[in-house]
């Protein structure tokens, strides 16, 4: 906001051209609400809406700057609102809206001669009516075809931070601006970006501070410092536009699912697991990865603060189980009954038992093969000697 | 007229107590057959979808360690009768030998050697007693089925208490073999022992002697003719005939049969098709 100093330069310099203290001479003409162009649109002002905003106290030709007093050309040169507001401007340029309309500035500021403030609820962008008016585009399902951009507004109003925005009206809630930024949005495969995928904690952090904190104490937020951009996010478990609350079921299922991305095969292994299998059941009680890893502050084995350290597993297992004991933790969640090496009694449990299946039901499978054909064939000789015989 | 009366006289195959032990054993199985089912293939579309229709996961493992806890009583009161009452306080040897007994003697696995002869046109067919080896098979399938499906399940529902004598990677074991040793049970039961009981020619659709405890004369003679001999011979046909089953019964137990088998097997092709998609 460096407009005073500009607007008071304007003031000093600009208003002996056209003698407007006030707007009136402008207004005489263009007070009226049938005046047209020759192309026939309209070039009425509402001179009270005017007074009313932020350029209020601004004479006409501060922003019509190359009209010198009447009359005045008849296309007079489009405003530009880079002359005051030349930060704002520049971090356009260079953002993806750069090039979307002639003057991209009223796309979200709304109509030129009523803007008001940033904090007034009447502003367009007032936080809580970003979302709507980011909409007006992102959630037009033209526009998305045409710039190939996803339908984010419908995910976003059903999120958690949509639904505190707009049904609460809560203002410290997570608009789109809260993480695109304003006026230098970036696009996500930009490094500079705030939605870039390595900045993303620190930008979910910037209100999510105990996350974030953890998330770095955290193996992944290390290796992601260490410059290891493969590591998760914070939108890879919680998504960018969908977000809900953690609690929910449907999200918490698919879950697992996320971590098993990289970790496949503690995924597959957990798979095998009771945990597994009654999670699958839409029970959410059940282990999943966070449950013993935790959720941010995911540590290895190896580090002694870890939950699944040796010395914290009682503790971390009997979250659930009351009454853990050291050997009761023995227990591998992890088991994989395809590795003799690591787990001899479960890999030859599971031999015997694909053994006993196999020999059970290959004798059974013979024995009742044939039993079928050859009563079959009984009956029938029986039923013909008995047509015959009576 | 010889042949009506033949199929007019009937005689007892089951007690009133045995046929209430095969009704708690049956209702349970399948209860615990379609709980566990659930647990076992739950990554497939159809068990979160009966799981919710019962209630969720806590109805289902509630309704699982209901049955569980009614089998097991079931299963150790016939234990206690026989094995106790009739074998060591009545001293009935017949319990542990002889026709009457469920304890394999020579004469069955001369049966099954008979029985493929048959199969294969190289013999007659063998002649059974009372009880043919596969029934035997089949009852002391429950006795493999109790000690590795019920140790292994109490196991794991009081895994901390187990832990005491066990270690805790016992548990990874014991989910294995409950899961298999119920595949094993369930397939058995509702593909082998309804095929051998019910669906094979000559008892098609099903056999009611389970459920009305009595056979006719001429079940009797095809299907146990050394027993329907021996108690001729020993002159204790009369007592062991009795009426026919009021009708009531028949209809009962018929319509038991067909809720059972016909869920048994919806549940044989589910748990097929998800084992083998998954393999």
């Amino acid at each position: 906001m460096r407009w005073p100093l500009a607007a008071v330069l304007i003031l000093a310099f600009a208003i002996p051209a056209v003698s407007a203290q006030d707007n009136s001479e402008c207004l005489a003409c263009h007070g009226q609400h049938d005046l047209h162009d020759q192309a026939g649109h309209s070039v009425y002002v509402d001179g009270t809406a005017q007074k009313a905003s932020i350029h209020g106290t601004l004479p006409c030709t501060g922003c019509h700057a190359d009209i010198k007093g009447y009359p005045h050309p008849e296309h007079p040169a489009a405003v530009n609102c880079s002359t005051c507001h030349a930060d704002e401007a520049k971090d356009v340029t260079e953002s993806v809206h750069a090039n979307v309309s002639a003057n991209t500035c009223l796309g979200c500021h709304g109509d030129a001669h009523s803007i008001v403030p940033v904090n007034d609820p009447q502003s367009p962008v007032f936080t809580l009516n970003i979302p709507k008016t980011c909409g007006s585009c992102h959630g037009n399902p033209d526009m998305a075809k045409k710039f190939g951009f996803p339908d984010v507004y419908a995910m976003y109003m059903d999120s958690i931070h949509g639904f505190a925005l707009t049904k609460d009206g809560l203002l410290v809630a997570a608009s789109c601006a809260s993480c695109h930024g304003t006026h230098k949005i970036l696009s996500h495969t930009n490094p500079e970006s705030r939605t870039y995928h390595t900045n993303i904690p620190a930008t979910c952090g910037s209100c999510h501070n105990g996350p974030e904190r953890a998330y770095f104490a955290g193996i992944h937020g290390q290796q992601l410092k260490a410059g290891n951009s493969k590591v998760p996010v914070c939108s890879d478990c919680h998504t960018a536009h969908q977000i809900v609350q953690v609690q929910t079921v449907s999200w918490q299922m698919e879950r697992s699912a996320t971590c098993g991305n990289c970790h496949q095969k503690q995924y597959a292994t957990y798979l095998d697991t009771f945990h597994a299998q009654v999670s699958a059941l839409g029970y959410t009680e059940s282990a999943h990865c966070w449950n013993c890893h935790r959720e941010h502050d995911i540590l290895p084995a190896s580090d002694p603060q870890s939950t699944i350290a040796p010395g914290n597993l009682v503790a971390t297992c009997g979250q659930c189980h009351a009454g853990a004991t050291a050997s009761f933790v023995s227990y591998r969640p992890h088991a994989d009954s395809r590795d003799f090496k690591s787990f001899p009694a479960l890999y030859i449990s599971a031999l015997f038992m694909n053994l006993l299946l196999l020999s059970i039901f290959s004798f059974f499978g013979v024995h009742t093969l044939l039993w079928f054909i050859r009563s079959y064939f009984d009956r029938r000789k029986a039923g013909a000697r008995a047509e015959s015989g009576d | 007229m010889n042949e009506n009366n033949s199929s007019n006289r009937y005689y007892r195959r089951f007690s009133l107590g045995q046929r209430y032990l095969h009704g708690v054993i049956m209702s349970t199985f399948v209860g615990l057959a379609f709980t566990g089912m659930v647990l076992r293939f739950s990554h497939t579309t159809w068990a979160p979808a009966v799981a919710h229709a019962v209630g969720g996961f806590a109805a289902i493992l509630f309704f699982h360690k209901f049955c569980a806890v009614l089998l097991t009583v079931a299963f150790l009161t016939h234990v206690g009768y026989v094995v106790v009452y009739r074998g060591i306080i009545k001293r009935d040897k017949s319990v542990f030998w002889g026709p009457n007994s469920m304890i394999p003697q020579l004469k069955d696995l001369k049966d099954l050697f008979g029985q493929f002869r048959w199969f294969l046109w190289l013999g007659p067919r063998p002649k059974f007693d009372r009880f043919a080896y596969w029934e035997k098979f089949d009852y002391w399938g429950v006795f493999w089925g109790m000690a590795v499906i019920g140790f292994s399940g109490y196991s794991m529902w009081f895994a901390p208490f187990f832990a005491r004598f066990f270690p805790g990677s016992w548990l990874n074991i014991a989910l294995l073999i409950h899961g298999e040793e119920a595949l094993l049970a369930a397939w058995f039961i509702f593909a082998v022992h309804f095929f051998n009981t019910h669906l094979r020619p000559g008892s098609f659709p099903m056999d009611l002697v389970i459920f009305t405890g009595r056979q006719t004369e001429k079940e009797l003679k095809e299907k146990h003719p050394e027993e329907y001999q021996r108690l001729l011979e020993k002159g204790q046909l009369q007592a062991a005939q009795t009426n026919a089953s009021p009708e009531w019964l028949t209809i009962l137990g018929r319509l038991i049969g067909v809720v059972v088998i016909s869920s048994g097997f919806v549940l044989l092709v589910l748990t097929l098709v998800a084992f083998f998609r998954r393999q």
